[in-house]
């Protein structure tokens, strides 16, 4: 809400400047979002009279205007609009001025006619089209007949005021009018504050005998209306249509535009109706019936539901109950009789139908966040004498009263100590007692106790927690101290999980992998791939795009989405690793289980080629190089194993393993199937996913000092053919077993199958390596214990010794 | 000729041929030649049998003092050329340092968790627990705990993902706080934590906007907690994430699950609170929302508020790392292109 500076000085004396204001709004009550002054930037903008208007000779739309500015010599104008007119005042911007966007105007020839400035529209200096009173919308605007030439225009059209844009929160619906804006400042201020009491002349006859209101007091605690005769309709006077298109509402007429004024001062939402238009003097509050139709003033049709609540004439819907009136029985020029209503309509009822309708107007806000109970006859009386002073209607005798559920005010206890112990203060009672009371509240002592009673308006307080806060703010945040939370000592610890989590990611960015951050909502395609156990899908009910409404069943997906933004922009060396949820869920149960998982990506190269070494294209081993790698940081306590698997359907068949710990497959790596790859519009890609939770979960080796022989270490090459399906593993496993008391270690160093390898065979060597940790080995001992090994490969394994 | 004499000449001709000797080889012929067993020096010393007894000792002596010079002065040569050797060899394999140094595998943490990683370390070392939550949460622990019934208006203010009418992606992580306040033992002592992660709203995805971004909410709650150690534990984060130099200012706001609610605002580090274009000329910029832990919400976890009570805050780490490093898209965090992705990288 666009609040007016000058409105708010009107009420208090508060000598401050329009920012210094602000500022102390956003630290004491609600945030603002910004000061604005709608002349600030425009120059020399003044008012001129026409003397004269004549065609252009050259141009059938454009006038040459003669116009008065306050100088000696009237100034030429070349115009285009078409309601400019002789003796009109009207907006001049003079040679030399600056109108809205920092435009600044110059001396020109309009085809050939000198025009020195220009006529504005309202628009041109920087009003909103919004708020521009429809008749002047598409022409200049016309100023009061007593403005005086050469006067800037800025006054005359409220331009020099200061607009404090109000961004209310939900809690603080009294926030959302001057009087509730003027009753905070008079607390922050420390100032009185005196309101205008309306003061309703009434004439005629009984409303009683033209009105009969009908309310379901459930759907409107309170609904009231007067009736207004013989208005005249017409524009507003300029000093409430200045604080309307301040506030940013475009004028309409008088009779509508005090509706909106009073709803901008007393923040209750006020609704005009032409009486005439009534189907009878009955008017019902009740809810709509299932299908009825109702056209809004904005012509917006719509079909409505058994929760809106409506208010109906004997035949119709004339009114969606808080949120906007029916054009049937809307003001028009030719009204004569006017029913104002002021009620209050339970809050959630208008908040659906405002999104069922996708009506979010300045009424229903209201209305959502509570209207001031206490003020809704205050807000009816002053827009019923407006009318009669501004329209000079006849206000009838009375006010219908359909209901009147006026809630009692609030009161709440609470303590000194409570106080001071909450907000870390050495407050005073009187400190205290002061505060609220400066807020209007009543405060009631006794002891260390407070007996508050808060008034109706301010429906966000109801606990004692309610009334910290005002005593806080208004006390400022800035004066209370500065401490640390005391009390018993407490460890910070991260958790066993937590630990595994943060080595987990210091492991593979050691590796050379960089942490991302993907999406974990995805397509359902991409949700469904490369999972590591039988699930449905969890989808989302209502998704924002379809690119994000599955929850994924996998980390490698979302990893391959970002190599395909990298690859599009030619980035073609990416390595990444990505530590999180993914969601399996079981048939009938709604909710899915969260299981950590840990997966990596790489394609293209991890060692990108230098000056002084070629790229080395990542491949299955290097990958495999960093998964055992992690594996070995993590130390899980069972044997690693790398199982060939030919059945993920994502995966190259010939280039992927399960990855097992003491038997338990905890996932997968390989190479991303070309044709899933293609999908992704990805290179060659390694890839890799584990169940993080199960290594989480799995018993660890410790650490452990062993003792480095001193001893020296004797070493062995063997060289073997053997046939192709004969693994490394297998060959790994016997020699282990076979290999005597003193084998320390085993190292594949060659693998051939080229040309001078039989067909169906390959040639494997490697190194054995023997230590005595107790005395020096010798060469005996060790060839025994080769020589058994190599019997033991040529009789089961079928190998052939080189 | 005396012997002497003999010696004399042959140490200035050794001398000589010595300092003539310009490489290894050279040198060797040389003390094979003066030195060896057939060398001079050895024929000399073999006439000394003629000398008397009186001059044997002196020339003998004298003898021996000529095979050391000389034998010193070849050592000193041989180590001259050998330096000489060296020196011209490492000359030939200087190499030009300013090449380039090969290329590392070296992968990085993400930023976002570079900053969730400052604010777990920070609260534990004040004796915050770190507790991770479900991301797929209920309705009852996300809402309707955090004092949020089902019909309350602040839920427009956060639109969130059902997946049932029951069940959603987290909006906040302080759904985890409802599920430990229900369980904590306060006899154990205060409840202190902090509990980082992902979350999730239906927003569009723009540069302002993301559908999924991460928190970090913390509480604590204990019998005599007071606004003032709120005030206190934030300007210990700021102060953390931003510098000594930043000043931390309450300003009121609203969230149904605290009461008194405060947003906090830093002071500006684009102009050190001058004010500018990033702090709209305010001096301040707002980092995080926080407040007096809400009655309802203690009660709803069967905490007792007229004992108990305390402090929550919540903070947006990818909104600290737009502010922080003037990042301006965030969707730069989920896209994880490897040039944004290497620009955090500095640890010094």
């Amino acid at each position: 809400m666009k609040i007016s500076y000058n409105w708010i000085n009107e009420y208090l004396d508060l000598n401050v400047s329009p920012a210094d204001l602000a500022e102390k709004i956003e630290r004491t009550s609600v945030e603002v979002d910004g000061v604005t002054q709608p002349s600030a930037g425009l120059k020399k903008i003044v008012v001129g009279h026409v003397l004269s208007v004549e065609m252009h000779p050259d141009s059938d739309h454009l006038h040459i205007c003669q116009i008065d500015v306050g100088e000696d010599e009237p100034l030429q104008i070349v115009c285009g609009a078409p309601n400019i007119a002789k003796d009109q005042n009207v907006i001049v911007a003079l040679p030399g001025s600056r109108i809205a966007g920092n435009v600044k105007i110059k001396k020109s020839k309009m085809r050939g006619v000198p025009s020195a400035g220009m006529v504005c529209a309202l628009q041109e200096i920087g009003f909103s089209e919004d708020v521009v009173p429809k008749e002047y919308v598409d022409g200049i605007y016309v100023l009061p007949a007593d403005a005086t030439p050469g006067d800037e225009v800025y006054d005359y059209l409220g331009m020099n005021d200061s607009l404090i844009d109000l961004d209310v929160t939900p809690n603080r619906g009294d926030m959302l009018s001057l009087n509730g804006t003027l009753h905070d400042l008079a607390a922050i201020y420390d100032q009185p504050v005196e309101l205008d009491q309306p003061n309703v002349k009434e004439s005629g006859a009984a409303i009683d005998s033209e009105l009969t209101l009908h309310v379901d007091a459930d759907l409107a605690p309170q609904y009231r209306m007067r009736l207004v005769k013989q208005v005249k309709i017409a524009p507003s006077p300029m000093w409430l249509q200045i604080r309307l298109w301040n506030a940013g509402y475009r004028p309409i007429n008088n009779v509508v535009d005090i509706t909106n004024y009073i709803m901008l001062k007393y923040g209750q939402p006020l609704h005009a109706f032409d009486y005439d238009k009534f189907d009878g003097q009955d008017v019902y509050v009740r809810t709509a019936t299932a299908g009825e139709p109702l056209t809004t003033l904005d012509e917006g049709e719509h079909e409505l539901t058994d929760q809106d609540i409506v208010i109906a004439d004997s035949n119709r819907p004339i009114g969606l109950a808080g949120v906007m009136g029916g054009l049937d029985a809307a003001i028009t020029n030719q009204t004569k009789t006017v029913a104002i209503e002021a009620a209050v309509f339970e809050h959630d009822h208008i908040r659906k139908a405002a999104q069922r309708h996708n009506l979010h107007t300045d009424a229903s806000q209201r209305f959502e966040r509570g209207v001031n109970q206490a003020g809704v006859q205050d807000a009816l009386d002053a827009a019923a004498q407006l009318m009669n002073e501004l329209a000079d209607g006849a206000v009838q005798t009375g006010t219908a009263v359909g209901s009147d559920n006026e809630p009692e005010p609030a009161v709440i206890t609470i303590s000194m100590g409570h106080i001071n112990a909450v907000l870390g203060t050495d407050l005073t009672q009187a400190q205290v007692i002061h505060i609220l009371q400066s807020l209007e509240f009543t405060v009631m002592a006794e002891g260390d106790t407070l007996t508050v009673t808060v008034p109706v308006r301010r429906n966000d307080i109801h606990i004692p927690a309610d009334l910290l806060e005002e005593v806080a703010r208004i006390y400022g945040y800035d004066e209370l101290p500065t401490t640390l939370p005391t009390g018993r000592m407490t460890m910070g610890t991260l958790t066993t999980a937590q630990k595994l989590m943060r080595a987990t990611r210091h492991s593979l960015e050691g590796l050379g992998l960089n942490q991302a951050i993907s999406y974990a909502l995805t397509t359902e395609d991409k949700a469904k791939m490369f999972t590591m156990q039988a699930s449905e899908i969890t989808k989302l009910a209502w998704p924002m795009s379809v690119d994000h409404a599955v929850l994924r069943m996998n980390v490698i997906t979302g990893l391959l989405d970002d190599i395909a933004y990298n690859t599009a922009r030619k980035v073609k060396d990416v390595a990444l690793y990505e530590q999180g949820r993914v969601f399996y869920r079981e048939d009938g149960n709604d909710r899915p289980s969260e299981e950590e998982h840990i997966a990596g990506v790489i394609t293209g190269t991890l060692m990108p080629a230098g000056w002084n070494q070629p790229a080395q294209a990542v491949d299955f081993f290097q990958m495999k190089g960093i998964v055992e790698a992690y594996l070995q940081d993590m130390a899980v306590n069972g044997d690693v194993s790398f199982v060939a698997n030919s059945e993920m359907p994502e995966m190259h068949p010939g280039r992927t393993a399960d990855v097992l710990v003491h038997g338990h497959r905890i996932g997968f790596i390989g190479q991303v199937h070309p044709s899933i790859a293609k999908q992704f519009k990805i290179g060659a890609t390694y890839v890799f996913e584990l169940n993080l939770q199960a290594i989480i979960d799995m018993p660890k080796q410790e650490n452990q000092y062993d003792l480095i022989s001193r001893y020296p270490a004797i070493t062995r090459d063997i060289a073997m053919l053997v046939s192709d399906e004969t693994t490394n593993e297998e060959i790994m496993a016997l020699i282990d077993k076979r290999g005597g008391a003193y084998l320390q270690s085993v190292k594949l160093f060659d693998v051939y199958d080229g040309v001078k390898v039989p067909k169906g065979k390959k040639s494997l060597a490697y190194t054995l390596t023997y230590q005595d940790k107790q005395g020096t080995l010798v060469d005996d001992k060790v060839n025994q214990a080769f020589d058994k090994v190599t019997q033991r490969l040529e009789d089961d394994l079928d190998a052939e010794i080189r | 000729m005396s012997l002497k004499d003999k010696l004399d000449e042959l140490q200035q001709r050794g001398l000589a041929e010595i300092k003539k000797s310009n490489d290894l080889k050279d040198v060797n012929q040389v003390r094979v030649s003066l030195l060896g067993k057939k060398g001079p020096i050895t024929e000399v010393l073999r006439g000394m049998r003629d000398l008397n007894a009186d001059e044997r000792p002196k020339v003998g002596a004298f003898a021996n003092k000529v095979r050391d010079e000389l034998t010193a002065a070849l050592e000193q040569r041989r180590e001259e050329l050998e330096r000489a050797v060296l020196n011209a060899r490492l000359a030939k394999e200087a190499i030009d340092v300013t090449l380039p140094g090969t290329p590392v595998a070296k992968g990085e943490p993400h930023v976002i968790q570079q900053i969730i990683d400052q604010i777990e370390d920070l609260f534990l070392g004040m004796g915050y627990q770190v507790l991770n939550g479900p991301e797929v949460e209920e309705d009852k622990y996300n809402f309707e705990m955090m004092n949020l019934p089902k019909n309350h208006p602040a839920r427009d203010m956060q639109d969130t993902f059902y997946i049932t009418k029951e069940i959603l992606m987290r909006t906040q992580t302080s759904p985890m706080q409802a599920r430990t306040l229900e369980k904590h033992d306060f006899s154990q002592g205060p409840l202190k934590m902090i509990s980082p992660g992902v979350v999730y709203r239906r927003d569009t995805d723009d540069p302002t906007h993301s559908h999924q971004f991460h928190q970090v909410e913390g509480l604590v709650i204990d019998k005599h907690v007071t606004m003032a150690d709120l005030k206190g534990t934030l300007q210990v984060l700021a102060h953390e994430l931003f510098g000594d130099k930043f000043d931390v200012r309450l300003r009121p706001s609203y969230f149904p699950f605290t009461e008194p609610s405060v947003e906090a605002d830093i002071t500006c580090f684009n102009c050190g609170g001058k004010g500018c274009g990033v702090c709209k000329n305010t001096g301040w910029i707002e980092v995080l929302g926080a407040g007096m832990v809400h009655p309802n919400v203690l009660k709803m976890a069967g905490v007792d508020p007229d004992v108990y009570g305390g402090f929550a805050f919540g903070v947006g780490p990818d909104r600290f790392a737009m502010l922080k490093y003037g990042v301006d898209d965030i969707r730069n965090f989920y896209l994880n292109d490897v040039r944004f992705l290497k620009q955090f990288t500095k640890k010094g």
